[in-house]
């Protein structure tokens, strides 16, 4: 189990969660403490890579690209660039928050018909028109605002 | 190669002599804008509106729509 999670740790290239890109502020303790020492990410190695392991040890100007990248390969699970792809996940993130916005307003609705009584009077379109011919007679706001928009004149609201 | 050494001090001075004149500048021009966008036509708004206007045609216009507690309509 140990074992198996070591593997998986040093396919995230230990190195890359340590303190040069964490502790951007000050590194008052050391998340992700891995006690156990890295190890490469093939541990058997077949007998073209242990060849290959053998040339490693020779000038590396004699290895071609194809054996530099199997000789990565066999140190770590993962380059930089799949190390650091993102994941799909921000679609299930954005698809629960609707689906809770959704179901938040089913519940307004229930609320709207079950739960709350009717609305005051003063709602209603007779009263409103007495409030707002009430509100022209007192001459509310009337340079700027409400009785301003008015035409006292033709008894109409101005164009 | 070595690098060159980074500025250790002074960075919070730099910071402000860098971005105080230029928020002084803007709080100014956002002032400015202000006065001259909406106060200054609000004053001269007030100004015509009250040039204009007769009171006691005004009163008596709002008396006879019965809006007064002190006063009823004319004719009543």
């Amino acid at each position: 189990m140990l074992a198996t999670r070591a593997l998986s740790l040093v396919g995230k290239r230990a190195i890359s969660t340590s303190i040069c890109v964490r502790g951007g502020h000050g590194v008052a303790k050391v998340d992700d403490y891995n006690p156990l020492p890295d190890v490469q990410f093939v541990t058997e190695l077949s007998a073209v890579q242990k060849s290959l392991k053998e040339k490693e040890k020779g000038s590396w100007a004699t290895l071609s690209n194809e054996e530099k990248i199997a000789l990565y390969r066999i140190s770590f699970k993962q380059s930089f660039a799949e190390m650091n792809e993102g994941t799909k996940e921000w679609k299930s993130v954005i698809a629960g928050m609707f689906f809770f916005i959704g179901m938040t307003g089913l519940v307004v609705l229930w609320q709207r018909k079950f739960v709350y009584g009717p609305v005051p009077p003063t709602f209603e379109s007779e009263w409103k028109e007495k409030e707002v011919q009430r509100m022209l007679d007192m001459r509310i706001n009337p340079v700027e605002g409400f009785s301003a928009k008015w035409d006292y004149e033709n008894k109409e609201w101005k164009k | 190669m070595s690098l060159a050494k980074p500025a250790m001090r002074g960075l919070l001075g730099k910071r402000l002599r860098f971005h105080l004149p230029i928020a002084f500048a803007l709080s100014l021009v956002a002032a400015a804008a202000f006065k001259y966008g909406v106060t200054e036509p609000r004053k001269q708004a007030y100004a015509d509106f009250y040039k204009q206007y007769d009171t006691t045609k005004e009163f008596n216009n709002m008396r006879d729509a019965g809006v007064f507690e002190s006063v009823r309509p004319t004719g009543e």
